[in-house]
C-alpha cells in the first residue's frame, strides 16, 4: 500500500521535475528561466524524497530523505534569490516583453 | 551561554535524525561535533533564544503557515506548468516594488523565501532600511505599489508578524 | 505560426521519447538483477531526459547566468536521482550522498552568483 503511494508520489515529482526542465529550455529569460526552474524542480524534487520516505518507512534512511526535504525548502529559494541579484547587478535587463523594472529604476536614482 | 545551549540542542537533535539510532558511540560522536559546530558558529545565531519564549508562535507556524505554505507552493507548480506548456507562452514580466513593515531579519528571510516559492513570484533584491522588496512578477497584474504589495505579499504578512514580531511590544 | 511549428515538433519529440521510456521495457543498464526495477529504471530514465534539457541550456546558453541556473537546478536533480537509486538498490548510504550533493551545490551556487556579481570569494 505505501510502496504504491510512494510510487504515486514519485511520478508527481518526475512529472513537475520534466516541466521544469522544459521551462529551462523554452522561457525567454534568465529571471523567467530560474523563476520556474527553481519552483518547479524543488517541488518535484521534494515530491520524489518523500515518496521514497514512504517507501521506505521509519528507518534511518527515511528520516534522512525528510530531513533533506528541509534542507531543500530552506536553501533553493536562497540560491535563487542570490543568482538571480548577481545577474542584475551584472547588467543582465529584462525582455523587451516586460511590462516594468522597478529595480533598475532605483539603480540609476541612487547612482 | 543560553543561545549555546539551544544551538547545541538542535545540532544534536539534527545528528539523531540523520543517524537515527541510539548506541553509545553515536551519542559520544554527536555530542563532540554538535560540541565543536557549537564553539565555531554561535556567534551568527546570538539572537535565536527569544524565539522560545512564547510557546504560542509555534502553534500558529505549525497550523497557520506551513499548510498555507504547502498550498501556494502546489498552486504555483500548477501554474508554472500551465506556463511552460502553453505553445503561446502567455508570460508579461516585470520586477515590481513591494513594501513591507516586517523588521527582523528572520521574518524578512521568511517572507522572501515564500514569495521565491509561490505562484509567479520570485525576490530579487531587500532593502532593508526602507522596507521594500523588489519581485520579479512573471505575469505583472499590477505595477503600483500598493496593489503589488496587497497582491503578493498581503497573504503572508499579517501570518508572519504574529509568528515573528510579538516581542516588539513587550519589550 | 513558425512558434507553434516549433512548439509541435518540440512536443513530438520529446512526448515521443516519453513514450518510448514508458512504453518499452527500457534496457536496465542500472543494476539490472534488483526487484522492482521497471518503474525505477523508467523514473530514472525521465530524470535522464530532464538532465539533458539542463545541458542543453549550459551548453548552448546565451549568458553566463543562464548556465548557473542550469548548474543549480541539475544540482537539484541530481538529489532525486540519488534518492531513486537507493530505493532501487536497498543501499541507504545513496541518500547520504543526496543530502551532501544537495548542501555543495548550495554553496557552490552561492559562490559562483557572488562571482558573477563581480565581487571577490571572501566578502
Amino acid at each position: 500500500m505505501s510502496d504504491t503511494l510512494g510510487m504515486v508520489f514519485i511520478g508527481i515529482g518526475l512529472f513537475f521535475d520534466f516541466v521544469g526542465c522544459l521551462g529551462l529550455v523554452r522561457l525567454p529569460n534568465v529571471y523567467n528561466r530560474l523563476q520556474a526552474a527553481t519552483k518547479c524542480v524543488t517541488l518535484g524534487t521534494c515530491s520524489i524524497l518523500f515518496g521514497v520516505f514512504l517507501s521506505m518507512g521509519f528507518v534511518a534512511a527515511g528520516i534522512k530523505a525528510l530531513l533533506c526535504i528541509v534542507f531543500l525548502v530552506l536553501t533553493a529559494p536562497v540560491s535563487a534569490h542570490a543568482i538571480a541579484r548577481g545577474s542584475h547587478r551584472s547588467g543582465i535587463r529584462l525582455t523587451e516583453k516586460s511590462v516594468t523594472d522597478a529595480y533598475a529604476e532605483d539603480d540609476e536614482g541612487e547612482a | 551561554m543560553k543561545a549555546k545551549l539551544v544551538l547545541f540542542v538542535v545540532v544534536f537533535l539534527v545528528w539523531l535524525g540523520l543517524s537515527w539510532s541510539v548506541d553509545v558511540q553515536h551519542l559520544v560522536v554527536g555530542a563532540v561535533v554538535s560540541l565543536l559546530v557549537t564553539a565555531a558558529a554561535a556567534g551568527m545565531f546570538r539572537r535565536t533564544p527569544r524565539l522560545l519564549k512564547r510557546p504560542g508562535r509555534y502553534f500558529y507556524f505549525l497550523f497557520g503557515y506551513v499548510p498555507l505554505f504547502i498550498w501556494e507552493v502546489v498552486k504555483a507548480n500548477f501554474d508554472v506548468a500551465y506556463r511552460v506548456l502553453n505553445p503561446v507562452l502567455p508570460i508579461r514580466p516585470g520586477i515590481v516594488k513591494v513594501k513591507t513593515d516586517l523588521k527582523s531579519d528572520l521574518a524578512l528571510t521568511f517572507l522572501a523565501n515564500s514569495i521565491t516559492l509561490t505562484p509567479g513570484t520570485m525576490t530579487v533584491d531587500v532593502d532593508r532600511e526602507n522596507g521594500f522588496l523588489y519581485v520579479h512578477w512573471i505575469n505583472v497584474k499590477d505595477p503600483d505599489i500598493e496593489g503589488a504589495t496587497r497582491l503578493v505579499a498581503g497573504r503572508f504578512e499579517p501570518l508572519l508578524r504574529k509568528i515573528f514580531e510579538p516581542e516588539e511590544e513587550s519589550e | 505560426m513558425m512558434r507553434f511549428l516549433r512548439w509541435f515538433l518540440g512536443f513530438v519529440v520529446l512526448g515521443g521519447l516519453i513514450a518510448l521510456i514508458i512504453a518499452r521495457p527500457a534496457p536496465a543498464i542500472f543494476y539490472p538483477d534488483l526487484p522492482h526495477t521497471g518503474f525505477v529504471v523508467r523514473a530514472l530514465y525521465i530524470l535522464l531526459l530532464a538532465g539533458a534539457l539542463c545541458m542543453y541550456r549550459i551548453i548552448f546558453g546565451p549568458t553566463a547566468a543562464d548556465r548557473i541556473v542550469a548548474i543549480d537546478i541539475i544540482g537539484i536533480l541530481i538529489v532525486g536521482f540519488c534518492a531513486i537509486v537507493s530505493i532501487a538498490t536497498n543501499r541507504t548510504w545513496y541518500v547520504d550522498v543526496g543530502i551532501a550533493w544537495a548542501l555543495q551545490s548550495f554553496i557552490s551556487t552561492l559562490a559562483l552568483s557572488k562571482h558573477l556579481e563581480g565581487k571577490g570569494f571572501d566578502e
